[in-house]
């Protein structure tokens, strides 16, 4: 009988021992991607059905509450601005000297035709507070061993109820994930690599996203240059900001 | 005979009042419903022909296989070129150039930030072109409610619904929040020149109307669109002839290996609307058949009795050697003339009635409207040529009919049991 509780107190411990290394992989992802303020200049590419362009930007992100974007290449874009503060966005077109705020459905809509929504760009919390973590299976992708990871969504305004990740277990950071409905449908792929290392974090610098109910062959989006923890001014994130 | 005949009938008005009465109105039926039918079809199918179909339309393959979503990333391009060659290799029709587009339509505060916005559904046709019936063809002068058709680059129509619940006025500014055709967001602004209400919820909603040139630079689509309409010049769908467009331009344009080769469909093409058009190909053989059947045997019923009526008259011309065949004859030419004027007095009746909704029509806008349906509000009678012969068709074939089954009766008859039947 001792014999049998051990042995059922050793499996228990190992599986409490499991769900305690999700989630501390997902927290060592969040202390690699989330940091107090971020400057990223990036160039995204949109590979169309008929064609691509490229896109280049400036984003200024401050914790998970506050973003405000520059776009800075094609001329089309030029002057584009987009502000984000809490759940709220606001985009400025400098070609009618409009501020337009963008709510509801029209979040769930395409940003510049890529294959990230609007929705997809605010969402910058810590994977911990949204989602809860289990670990899946162990695989092994170009000679690394992954963790692949099921994320199921622990709050109701989760922008995908869950997501499948394959973590990297020397950089911890996810070299590919799959973003699922509810009702259990993969809406979108995304493909993380070229892995740097910035001031003590490993950080990818090109992603590319795949919007799976969408024709192309998806957006490639390159990080140019990144700046972890460096002073943002906090009038850029204000609405008088879009207009300058 | 045909004399003698005529005389008959207009003497002996019993032998001929109740089938008159019973051939016109069955004619005047069956004209009425035909005109009526064919008018509801029509304007059916002219509304869809003219809002979104065209006689034919030419699109992209891809655009085509995604068209309910107006995929404008898979516009057709360099379309002024392609209006040309349609010109020249079908010179019958007008070709004229559509975009739609979706978004919101959003109202600007004096600081020129949201004040309001709403979903929108764009169409963007030629208005400014002089001579340009595009207008007409959506029936926008008498849809305006308030204001007027633009008359410039950067003015448009907007419903007049939206315009009433978020308290636009004419020559506010407004913008649409959408996307141009290579996917960039995009939020042109215009000025309201006027509002607009076509009675139905499914155009009404959200609607935006503006110059073909306003929607090519908003969207970034110069030179290219959604969607070539092409209308034969009569301004009449011809099927057949749409068929023979269609096929040879799939023929020499459409390269099935190329998504975004042009590809043209006729308005029978469109599931919902074939349909339809089949429907309105067999009405009028469909109410021909049903009053053809119903009739003759009313009539057959009117025969017998006027047979039993004129029993003795048979008898004593039998008695004196009139042959089974010649009374038999004289009853069908009987027929034949009482069948004619029956579908005079029928046809005349049912084209006056049928001229009248034409000019008038019926309105059912109270009961249409939540119908999602692209449906007319005032349903009309078209009053056709063939309105003219259709009644003569089931007017004589039923009267010739019926008292060609009842005159049956003669040969049953035996000339030595003549003067026996003579007696009672």
């Amino acid at each position: 009988m001792t014999r049998i509780i051990t042995l059922l107190l050793i499996v228990s411990l190992s599986i409490v021992g499991k769900a305690q290394t999700a989630d501390e992989i997902i927290k060592k992802i969040d202390d690699n991607m989330s940091a107090d303020t971020r400057i990223v200049e990036s160039s995204m590419t949109i590979h169309g059905r008929r064609n691509s362009r490229t896109i280049t930007s400036v984003s200024y992100t401050m914790g998970t509450e506050k973003s405000f974007t520059e776009y800075l290449s094609p001329a089309r874009e030029k002057g584009t601005k987009m502000l984000k503060l809490d759940d709220r966005l606001w985009t400025y077109y400098p070609a009618n000297d409009r501020i337009v705020q963008i709510s509801g459905h029209m979040l769930r809509q395409s940003l510049m035709g890529s294959d990230l929504s609007y929705e997809d760009m605010m969402d910058d919390r810590k994977l911990c507070d949204v989602y809860a973590p289990v670990i899946e299976s162990t695989e092994t992708i170009d000679g690394h061993k992954v963790f692949v990871l099921k994320l199921t969504a622990k709050v109701d305004n989760a922008a995908y109820y869950s997501r499948k990740l394959w973590v990297d277990e020397t950089y911890f950071l996810p070299v590919k994930e799959e973003l699922y409905a509810k009702s259990g449908q993969l809406l979108k792929r995304t493909v993380l690599s070229d892995f740097k290392q910035i001031k003590g974090r490993w950080y990818p610098m090109k992603f590319n996203f795949k919007d799976v109910l969408k024709q192309g062959d998806g957006t490639d989006w390159e990080i140019i240059s990144i700046k972890f923890n460096e002073e943002i001014p906090d009038y850029l994130f204000t609405k008088a900001a879009l207009k300058q | 005979m045909i004399q003698f005949l005529i005389k008959g009938i207009l003497r002996d008005k019993s032998r001929s009042l109740l089938p008159i009465i019973v051939v016109s109105l069955g004619v005047f039926l069956t004209v009425f419903m035909s005109g009526w039918m064919k008018g509801v079809f029509g304007d059916m199918i002219d509304m869809n022909a003219n809002y979104t179909m065209g006689h034919v339309k030419v699109m992209t393959r891809a655009y085509a296989d995604n068209e309910a979503q107006i995929p404008n990333d898979l516009a057709l391009l360099d379309v002024s070129e392609l209006i040309s060659r349609l010109e020249a290799d079908y010179s019958n029709m007008e070709w004229v150039r559509r975009i739609q587009f979706g978004g919101l339509l959003d109202v600007p505060d004096a600081n020129g930030e949201t004040r309001a916005q709403g979903p929108a559904a764009g169409r963007a046709i030629d208005l400014l072109t002089p001579g340009s019936k595009e207008a007409e063809r959506l029936n926008i002068p008498k849809s305006i409610v308030e204001g007027r058709l633009p008359e410039q680059q950067g003015e448009v129509l907007i419903s007049n619904e939206f315009a009433e619940r978020f308290a636009v006025n004419i020559g506010d500014d407004i913008s649409v929040m959408g996307s141009t055709m290579y996917g960039s967001m995009v939020v042109p602004t215009f000025k309201v020149c006027g509002t607009i209400n076509f009675g139905m919820a499914m155009l009404d909603r959200g609607a935006i109307i503006m110059d073909i040139t306003d929607a090519e630079q908003a969207f970034d689509m110069i030179d290219a669109a959604g969607e070539v309409l092409g209308y034969f010049k009569s301004n009449i769908y011809d099927d057949e002839l749409a068929l023979a467009v269609r096929d040879s331009f799939n023929l020499k344009y459409s390269d099935e290996s190329d998504e975004f080769a042009p590809v043209m469909v006729r308005l029978r093409d469109e599931p919902s609307l074939k349909q339809y058009l089949n429907m309105a190909d067999n009405m009028s053989a469909m109410m021909v058949m049903i009053f053809v059947i119903a009739m003759s045997i009313v009539l057959w019923n009117t025969g017998l009795l006027g047979g039993l009526r004129r029993y003795t008259e048979y008898g004593v011309r039998l008695a004196l050697g009139e042959e089974k065949g010649h009374i038999f004859r004289t009853i069908i030419y009987e027929a034949i003339i009482i069948g004619s004027i029956g579908s005079v007095v029928g046809s005349a009746l049912g084209i006056a009635t049928s001229y009248y909704l034409q000019e008038n029509g019926i309105d059912f806008s109270s009961m249409m409207e939540n119908v999602t349906m692209m449906m007319p509000t005032v349903y009309r009678a078209k009053v056709s040529p063939e309105l003219f012969y259709i009644g003569f068709i089931p007017g004589l074939l039923a009267m010739t009919m019926g008292n060609a089954l009842a005159g049956y009766a003669i040969y049953k008859r035996k000339t030595a049991q003549l003067f026996k039947e003579l007696e009672v």
